[in-house]
């Protein structure tokens, strides 16, 4: 209730909020790609040979790769050397703690409400830092570190951890899975490792701040989660991108390997630079995210609030290889202006008495395309699976689009499938009824929407929520009347 | 407190209201009543702002106010409540939710700072009794799957909570039985005083037994066709509208 009232109470500024940039200096690659660039990057990042043969193997089958053409997104072609895909703000030394990190770049995670001094973080969540390629900073990492919890940047797992590394990284999306997957195995930068040991529940929220800051930067982050035998860990990720006019590309992989009985629940709240009002410039978000239950009786739990970048493309899946596991999907996704979102998930069954529940609610607004894609597979062996589906749509005004492409497949007998689809539009009588109670229409407008959204806002945790409820708001501002 | 003079208003080509005039004064409860399709509730909507009725002449004041100058939700701010003839389900919005918003939206453009969730609380349980509705419904989503007395109900009971100068009730007594129609009267009868006033639509003249009107106005056509204090509602009762609308084509 109080968090409702914060949010409309906070509705006050217009414009994309993060739109701003910070100077420091930078030490980036010179534009392009080719295995001198991925050799460039693996040497800055002092890594071992084996990670240089998996960027290069990945590059090579990249080459030889299409870009997809069947979201139901249109951009004009990406030139893929005309990106730079490394850049890193100059740091005198790798920073051991918080007091060696330059301090414009504390200042630039504050000034996004992202403390990294660890006193005056709420003690519930702890932050990797992720600007352009590279983590800044990881707090509470002691904290975590005496029960056995390593959260750490991508890089420096590389370093402590390359058997961890070696062991996962690829495990649950190939190398070859699709095309900017291969893309961002050949020159991915940063991200965030995370392991959470046999029978430890992580006491914390895990949280990773992406910012892109440079321009002409591309951010190909991965993240790696691993949650071993019994274990829980609740993650968190969150970005923002100053505004430009032109498109700037990110494509990253995340990966989530849950054993026998863990669970992981991954939420993500994604406000990349949409774009401006005509539909220039923004973020191309075009991103793999995948989660393995590895284990019987393990469970993954997706839940994103879309509401950022000029295009979205992303489907956040399980694979139920593990007996009586359970995949979720929640998802909010908002678009609005010439923004376009082709987002969705696939739950593929493979193991005995599998449950997934997808729950998607999509929100079109302005002259934007939003469409939902989902496939549901149950395989031969998935005896007694079960999945049920709610794929919702609303739409304000007459200028925008909301699609629904389900895919259903069904190799077992057994399977019961629910799916349940409504499209609507935001009532007159609805707004009006809210103005006869002395509400104005924005605030209208963001209570019906946050009503319609409310299933999957509810799963995030309480701190994301509530930015969750105020981005949707602010995303729709204007869309009506 | 609202005066309406020579007010005339209609929806696409359609004109529905022929020349409304009508003072409230405070205290005082009027009856609107008539046959369906006469313009109840095309005068309750107007009033309140809707935006599809377009008014093609006369004018409203209200509390000094040009009333037909303000938006729909500054009219709501400065004291106008309309109780709906059908109110509308808004999914995953809580009554609570809802009315909290509107409680502060409404304090905030009287300059007064937004209520704690403890006070807003205590406001509420108070008015709950008035209205005798329970919590669980104010928990679920407004409107949505409730019966048609639950949400009568329930907008006397966000009436209670917003305390107007001036509510209109469209037909609030329809779907009530009459357990439900004393409960729901005797709320609006408790929330009376010397400086707020009421307008009761309704083709019944049953709700005006416990909801006792000072004057009783016959809308048909668009246009008050005859006031009178309440002994008009019981004729009415007693002879249906026929003899009006003779009494109206002779003339
Ligand atoms: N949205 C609308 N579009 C077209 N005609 C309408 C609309 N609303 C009301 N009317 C017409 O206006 C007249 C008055 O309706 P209404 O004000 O609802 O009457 P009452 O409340 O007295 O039954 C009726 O003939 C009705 O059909
Ligand atoms: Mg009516």
């Amino acid at each position: 209730m109080s968090k409702d009232n914060q949010v409309l109470e906070e509705l006050t500024s217009k414009e994309y909020e993060h739109g701003w940039t910070t100077n420091f200096e930078t030490d980036s690659a010179p534009k392009g790609l080719n295995e001198d660039i991925i050799r460039f990057i693996s040497s800055k990042k002092n890594e071992p040979e084996w990670l240089l043969e998996w960027r290069l193997s990945a590059y090579r089958q990249w080459t030889k790769m299409k870009e997809p053409t069947w979201p139901n997104v249109t951009y004009p072609p990406i030139n893929y050397q005309d990106v730079i895909y490394y850049s890193a703000p100059k740091q005198k030394a790798t920073p051991k703690n918080l007091e060696d990190v330059d301090p414009e770049l504390i200042k630039t995670f504050e000034k996004l409400g992202i403390s990294l001094t660890e006193q005056k973080r709420l003690t519930g969540v702890a932050v990797d830092a992720v600007i352009d390629s590279v983590s800044v900073a990881t707090t509470f990492k002691e904290t975590l570190g005496e029960l056995g919890i390593i959260f750490c940047s991508f890089s420096e797992a590389v370093q402590k951890h390359p058997d961890l590394v070696k062991k996962y990284m690829g495990s649950v999306v190939p190398v070859n899975d699709n095309y900017f997957a291969a893309l961002n195995s050949a020159v991915f930068t940063d991200g965030s490792f995370c392991y959470i040991p046999k029978g430890v529940r992580c006491p914390m929220e895990l949280s990773t701040y992406f910012r892109i800051n440079a321009a002409n930067t591309g951010q190909f982050e991965r993240t790696l989660i691993v949650a071993d035998e019994g274990s829980y860990v609740s993650y968190l990720e969150g970005c923002t991108a100053p505004m430009r006019d032109e498109n700037q590309l990110h494509a990253a992989v995340v990966e989530i390997y849950a054993m026998k009985d863990a669970q992981v629940k991954y939420s993500t709240v994604q406000n990349w630079y949409p774009g401006d009002k005509e539909g220039k410039g923004g973020i191309y978000n075009f991103v793999t995210k995948r989660g393995l239950c590895f284990g019987d009786g393990s469970k993954i739990s997706w839940t994103q609030v879309e509401t950022g970048s000029a295009i979205t493309w992303k489907y956040p899946s399980c694979i139920l290889k593990g007996d009586n596991s359970m995949g979720e999907f929640y998802s909010v996704a908002v678009t609005n202006n010439y923004q376009q979102a082709d987002t969705g998930t696939k739950m593929i069954h493979i193991g005995k008495n599998t449950k997934s529940r997808i729950v998607s609610k999509g929100i079109s607004a302005g002259h934007s395309q939003n469409s939902y894609r989902g496939q549901v597979h149950i395989m031969k062996r998935a005896e007694g699976a079960r999945n049920f589906s709610q794929c919702d749509s609303l739409l304000m005004g007459d200028k925008c689009g909301a699609h629904t492409f389900p895919y259903i497949d069904v190799e077992n007998n057994s399977a019961k499938i629910e799916h349940e689809a409504t499209t609507s539009k935001i009532g007159e009588d609805q707004i009006f009824y809210c103005l006869q109670r002395g509400i104005d229409e924005e605030s209208a407008v963001a209570l019906i929407v946050n009503g319609y959204a409310k299933e999957v806002l509810n799963q995030l945790p309480m701190e994301f929520a509530v930015e969750a409820q105020k981005l949707l708001a602010l995303t729709l501002e204007g869309s009506v009347g | 407190m609202l005066t309406i003079k020579n007010l005339q208003a209609k929806i696409g080509d359609k004109q529905i209201l022929n020349g409304i005039n009508l003072e409230v004064k405070p205290g005082e409860v009027h009856a609107i009543m008539g046959p369906n399709g006469s313009g109840k509730s095309t005068l309750a909507s107007v009033l309140a702002g809707r935006e599809e009725y377009e008014v093609t002449g006369g004018e409203v004041e209200f509390l000094g106010k040009d009333l037909l100058e303000l938006e729909p939700e500054e009219r709501a701010r400065e004291g106008m409540f309309l109780a709906f003839q059908y109110p509308v389900e808004i999914p995953g919005v809580s009554t609570i939710n809802f009315m909290k918003t509107a409680v502060n939206q409404i304090r905030e453009h009287r300059g007064q700072p937004a209520l704690d969730a403890v006070s807003f609380l205590g406001l509420m349980r108070e008015k709950m009794k008035l209205v005798e509705i329970d919590q669980s419904l104010l928990n679920r989503s407004l409107n949505e799957g409730f019966s048609g007395g639950e949400k009568k109900r329930n907008e006397i009971f966000q009436m209670a909570m917003l305390e107007p100068k001036l509510a209109i009730l469209d037909e609030t007594d329809s779907g009530l039985d009459i357990d439900a129609l004393k409960i729901v009267s005797n709320g609006v009868n408790k929330l009376r005083n010397k400086s707020n006033a009421v307008i009761v639509v309704t083709h019944y003249q049953r709700l005006l037994d416990y909801i006792v009107p000072d004057f009783v106005h016959v809308l048909y056509k668009g246009k008050i066709v005859k006031s009178g204090t309440k002994e008009l509602a019981l004729e009415l009762e007693a002879k249906g509208y026929d003899w009006i609308k003779d009494e109206v084509s002779v003339a």
